[in-house]
């Protein structure tokens, strides 16, 4: 539902069924709301029935990626003696995303039971999920839930009387949105600086610790238990548009909107109708510019493409930009585009673990070039200097973190040209002081 | 050279009293079981070392690398990486607030003013001359629907903040 607003009949409620219902968060609580039935069912059946009904279900990674889950968890080598590891991926820090937050806040258990089902799956011994460290009422609600688990049986030695030996440890991050790139997460857990490394190997093959690992995302693993319960197909059946692209996924739309919030969608809906019916629409008086589609990283929509694009993997692809981790930041005609890509230059540049060369001068000088163009200091040549920045600083590096600072600063040239060339011919009046 | 008499380099008292005693000894000691290595237990000790002490000082480090069996060096390399450890010491109550684009939109540069107007702190990541705060700038919180978010003492996350609620809340924080 659009939490904290009450749902709108056009969503499509799974995973959001009981945001705002704090009776949901204890382990009673969730039973008495068909919770656990997932877990107990996919306790019965084979790790390879369950990765097969994941498989059919269509779904796939909620986290920005889009990998399809089932298969990922596929690669996990069998038989090979080894401990493998879950790891949720719970460090949500994506500009624009909040999805995950009310998920471990609303419904702590659901997630616990879609970390167990995926733990059995993959045969790992344990299950790491990393909260990052802002995130303190997750993390007490999460602490809450994981002890009361182990207490009631769900989890531990024996889960609900299995005889599998299910896992969950809860890590704390401590700031740095980077350990949200899976490798970077990793190494946090193990102790180290969060630098992403280079992949080959993939975690399958050597992740946490070095051992087979599959890292997914909280809204991926939440949905889970729902496939066990309803099945894949009636998952796969919730689609409006493209059949790659399954299930309901969370929007968490901000900025310039009349309610923001996370709205549960069915795959595929167009993005008009979460705008303007669902959310509201724009503030009274006002129109819409541009929509960040799907965290901050990836590329910048006008108006135009906004209001005609579907809300699914393809159809955000189709409209020039990514689904992402769907934290979708609206902005209305008072928004000053240049401004706006040069705070979003300004946090990669603040984020950058500095590994790669292209990603911390880049970032560094992007922000630069931008805010030079806002004091009123740009030149013409600012344009080709950025696109080149940005060029180098795509595909280039071990992580997306540098694509994802050039993402809105090509597509933000692209549409909103006049925007910068106002600051650089001086019709528009500098906005920032001197670099 | 032990512990308990290094001189804690810009600490408060300069004895630097061991972290990792009795309970929190006791709770170091679970976490070991709970990870197939010391050093991955370095995170949730750095985080027990700032719960008790507010900030990660030099001396401290060096604990936290002997109870791990790891170097100072190494430890110091990881609380400079992450954002929410202090590496000095910060005012009673610590302020993070979030200023990245999503809440920038709504008015959090408003929410800053107000609160380091109203804490006495003038200027982020500098403390209130009665030491009772510290207000810095933080990137996204991940809270963007309620613009804009604070997190006071890496406990309470406050949600939806606007210049007329700061009083209100910096009354809670005596």
């Amino acid at each position: 539902m659009g939490f904290p607003y009450p749902s709108d009949p056009r969503e499509t409620v799974v995973l959001s069924k009981y945001f705002g219902d704090a009776g949901a968060r204890s382990f009673d609580g969730w039973t008495q709301r068909g919770g656990y039935e997932g877990l107990k069912k996919a306790l019965t059946m084979t790790p390879e029935t369950i990765i097969d009904e994941v498989k059919l279900s269509g779904l796939r990674g909620r986290g920005g990626a889009g990998f399809p889950t089932g298969l990922k968890w596929s690669f996990m080598p069998k038989g090979d003696g080894k401990p493998h590891y879950l790891v949720c991926n719970a460090d949500e820090s994506e500009p624009g995303t909040f999805k995950d937050r009310e998920i471990m806040r609303w419904t702590p258990h659901g997630l616990i039971e879609g970390c167990a089902i995926g733990a059995y799956a993959i045969g790992a011994e344990r299950c790491y999920i990393y909260i990052r460290g802002e995130f303190t009422d997750p993390w007490r609600e999460m602490t809450q839930a994981v002890a009361e688990a182990y207490a009631r049986g769900a989890l531990g030695a024996d889960a609900f009387g299995s005889g599998q030996r299910i896992d969950i440890v809860l890590h704390r991050g401590a700031g740095a949105y980077i350990c949200g790139e899976e490798t970077a997460l990793m190494n946090s857990i193990e102790g180290k600086r969060g630098n992403p490394r280079i992949k080959p190997p993939f975690p399958a093959q050597a992740g946490l610790f070095a051992l087979p690992t599959t890292i997914n995302n909280v809204e991926t693993l939440a949905a889970v238990p729902h496939i066990m319960v309803r099945g894949g197909e009636w998952y796969k059946s919730l689609c409006l548009s493209n059949p790659k692209s399954t299930g309901t996924k969370l929007i968490s739309v901000c900025g310039q909107i009349q309610r923001p919030g996370n709205y549960e969608i069915t795959m595929g809906t167009p993005m008009k109708e979460l705008i303007y019916d669902m959310c509201g629409g724009l503030r009274p008086g006002r129109t819409l510019k541009a929509v960040i589609p799907g965290g901050s990283s990836v590329p910048i929509m006008n108006a135009v493409e906004a209001e005609s694009c579907l809300m699914d993997y393809e159809g955000l692809v189709a409209a020039g930009s990514m689904l992402g981790s769907a934290g979708m930041i609206v902005m209305d005609d008072t928004a000053d585009m240049v401004y706006q890509i040069w705070r979003l230059a300004r946090f990669y540049a603040h984020e950058s673990c500095a590994q790669c060369t292209q990603c911390r001068e880049g970032t560094a000088w992007t922000t630069r070039i931008l805010e030079r163009i806002l004091a009123g200091k740009g030149t013409d040549t600012d344009f080709q200097l950025l696109l080149d920045l940005a060029d180098n600083m795509t595909g280039k590096t071990i992580c997306v973190l540098s694509d994802s600072c050039a993402a809105p600063v090509v597509s933000g040239i692209q549409k909103f040209r006049g925007e910068f060339e106002a600051y650089i011919s001086g019709s528009r009046q500098p906005v920032v002081a001197g670099v | 050279m032990s512990l308990t008499t290094t001189p804690a380099a810009g600490g408060h008292d300069g004895v630097h009293e061991p972290v990792f005693v009795g309970d929190t000894r006791a709770r170091l000691e679970q976490y070991f079981t709970l990870y197939p290595t010391k050093q991955a237990c370095l995170l949730p000790a750095l985080w027990m070392v700032q719960e008790a002490r507010g900030w990660i000082s030099e001396p401290a480090i060096g604990e936290v690398a002997e109870v791990l069996g790891v170097t100072p060096a190494y430890v110091k390399g990881v609380v400079t990486f992450y954002t929410m450890y202090h590496t000095h010491p910060v005012g009673r109550h610590f302020i993070q607030v979030c200023t990245t684009t999503p809440c920038g939109l709504c008015g959090a540069e408003d929410t800053v003013r107000a609160l380091l107007q109203q804490t006495g702190c003038g200027d982020l990541g500098a403390t209130s001359p009665d030491g009772r705060f510290t207000v810095v700038e933080v990137e996204c919180l991940g809270a963007c629907g309620f613009p804009t978010p604070i997190v006071v003492d890496d406990a309470d996350f406050i949600e939806s903040v606007t210049p007329d609620k700061v009083p209100e809340i910096l009354a809670r924080y005596p």
